[in-house]
């Protein structure tokens, strides 16, 4: 991939979705036998350049998910290298059980792309948004999942999880003019963290669009005296053990996430953390096991205090 | 032609009657853990027609690329699978009496087992053909030309991703996927009637486009007619195969009782006799 300036700016543009089309058709070039399957969403996950490019790769199973990842799977048995992609809910919770006995019993290596997951579609109501894709597919043994920052990280995540021996599910959040957190190349690695700020008070735990919020929210606490560390947990699944128990010593350890607190990062981190002999308390900012009234995006990510102002200001109730 | 086509029927009607042996030893050799007698038994002569003649298969290798790929839908009829396997040489004899004991390959549902001839696991119902659409799609996108057979239950086509699958197969022209539905007309807990009307299935398939026929799934003759008969045809093909549930022993024929059961050691050897004497 030609990762450069002018490029992490178009991808931050047009958003992750998109960004996915782009990066597939690169892929296209470097990994043999690629297979793109969707679910009559190509213009959606920004596959339409995809699918007049290489036709021998791209497969559309009308609107069927259970059959995509069935397909995808009798593919992957076959040695070919599948990613499959569709709207969040329907790539994960529509297809559950095709994708515990495919992708989990059996091992079959396919990497799921969930497009607009989160709260993105909010105006569309909780049929399109998701906020238990997390919950659902970590309890799948041999399961990866990758929640990217930004658009470029979109890229490096799906890069590198198509050369993984595991399935794994790349769910991607944010909107189109999504903030750029990477404005240059940097390594990055399945199941490694990393942190973006240091500091000595708290450690923010985030992941997909929660980065930028966080980052923004310890710029804030900042001011307040508050020194915040902020990880970018990208990889919740397999959760990054020695990052948790460098938090050891913080006052708090805050997860953000733009999931159900019940099930996702949140919880990765509380389950580890709860093995350590010492360890700071646990602030769970995300949605707090609730379906909301609809709204757009940014209305809904203030309304589940998922904007920096707003973490901020349940970090500092819970610090004192 | 017509003499080395008795000869064929012949050997495979003695595979299918081996195969019927292995499920016997295996749902006996399941003791108190009951085992799916019934469903098995109404699929022998479809699987021995399929391995004993009409896959292309290496007996001496199971991943051999080139072998015609089988999938088995309706996973707890596995001990007609695991029966068969048996008779190729993939699964030996001492393995066969692990059928459903602790750590074993061969539980009640098939676990992938590549060198045991088993390309994928299954129990859960409805998710078989997806599979064999994918597989189907590599063979013809590798031009390897290799064949695909999915047996499905009747009960089985109550799961909509049957019919996803069967919309999809058409759309793709997969003329190298075969589904054998195997119609015993029972489910679980009754008949397809009772449970859920699964009626017209030849109607149903043809009009998702594919190439349907319906004949006597105890016929070998009609199932070596029909691979024949069909073999240039490009579409998806389906084979309605009616068959009956229990089939081969007087106590278990058209008795949905012996859906999942212990085969007790009377029966068992009630069994055998009636094999013997056929």
């Amino acid at each position: 991939m030609n990762i450069n300036e002018k490029n992490i700016k178009i991808w931050s543009t047009i958003g992750a979705r998109a960004t996915l089309g782009i990066a597939a058709l690169e892929l296209a070039k470097e990994i043999d036998n690629l297979m793109v399957l969707t679910c009559d969403v190509s213009t959606s996950a920004g596959l339409d350049r995809f699918r007049k490019t290489y036709p021998e790769k791209y497969l559309d199973l009308g609107i069927a998910e259970q059959n995509m990842i069935g397909v995808a799977a009798g593919l992957a048995s076959e040695n070919f290298n599948v990613i499959t992609t569709t709207f969040a809910p329907f790539q994960t919770m529509r297809c559950c059980e095709q994708i515990k006995v495919n992708l989990g019993y059996m091992g079959q290596k396919i990497c799921m792309v969930g497009i607009a997951s989160g709260l993105a579609l909010g105006t569309l109501g909780y049929t399109h948004c998701c906020i238990e894709d997390i919950g659902a597919l970590r309890s799948i043994p041999g399961m990866i999942i990758v929640s990217p920052a930004d658009s470029l990280e979109t890229v490096k995540a799906l890069e590198a999880a198509i050369k993984l021996k595991n399935p794994s599910y790349l769910r991607l959040t944010g909107s189109s003019n999504n903030p750029i957190v990477y404005n240059k190349d940097y390594e990055f690695e399945i199941g490694k963290s990393i942190t973006l700020r240091e500091g000595k008070d708290i450690t923010i735990f985030c992941a997909g669009a929660m980065v930028h919020q966080s980052l923004e929210a310890a710029k804030i606490l900042n001011l307040k005296g508050i020194s915040s560390k902020v990880v970018n947990m990208h990889t919740i699944k397999p959760i990054d053990k020695t990052a948790i128990e460098e938090a050891s010593n913080s006052k708090l350890i805050v997860s953000v996430e733009e999931h159900n607190v019940i099930g996702g990062l949140g919880s990765a981190i509380s389950e580890y953390k709860s093995n350590l002999k010492q360890s700071p308390r646990q602030l769970f900012l995300g949605i707090k096991d609730t379906y909301s009234k609809g709204g757009n995006y940014k209305f809904l990510q203030e309304k589940h205090r998922l904007i920096p102002e707003k973490i901020v200001d349940d970090i500092l109730s819970h610090i004192n | 032609m017509a003499a080395s086509e008795t000869e064929q029927i012949k050997n495979i009607k003695s595979f299918a009657l081996q195969v019927r042996k292995n499920i016997l030893e295996m749902a006996v050799s399941a003791g108190a853990d009951s085992a799916h007698f019934g469903g098995a038994l109404s699929i022998a002569e479809i699987v021995s027609t399929l391995f004993a003649y009409q896959m292309k298969i290496d007996k001496k290798n199971p991943n051999w690329e080139e072998r015609d790929r089988f999938i088995l839908s309706k996973g707890h009829a596995c001990l007609a699978y695991y029966a068969a396997l048996c008779e190729v040489g993939y699964i030996s004899r001492e393995e066969l009496k692990t059928f459903e004991k602790n750590d074993t390959n061969l539980l009640g549902h098939p676990v992938i087992n590549k060198n045991l001839g088993i390309d994928f696991s299954n129990g859960s119902l409805g998710m078989g053909l997806s599979l064999g659409i994918g597989v189907a799609i590599s063979s013809k996108k590798k031009k390897k030309n290799f064949n695909v057979y999915v047996i499905v239950g009747d009960g089985e086509c109550n799961e909509g991703s049957i019919w996803e699958a069967a919309m999809a197969a058409s759309n793709f022209k997969l003329d190298n996927l075969y589904v054998l539905i195997d119609k015993n007309n029972f489910q679980q807990t009754g008949s397809n009637k009772e449970i859920m009307n699964v009626e017209n299935l030849k109607d149903k398939w043809s009009s998702f486009g594919w190439y349907t026929a319906e004949l006597d799934g105890h016929s070998i003759k009609d199932l070596l007619n029909f691979f024949k008969e069909s073999k240039n045809i490009k579409k998806p093909k389906a084979i309605i195969a009616n068959t009956i549930k229990g089939k081969g022993f007087s106590f278990s024929e058209n008795n949905n009782e012996w859906h999942h059961s212990v085969l007790s050691k009377s029966f068992h050897e009630k069994a055998i006799k009636e094999l013997m004497e056929k």
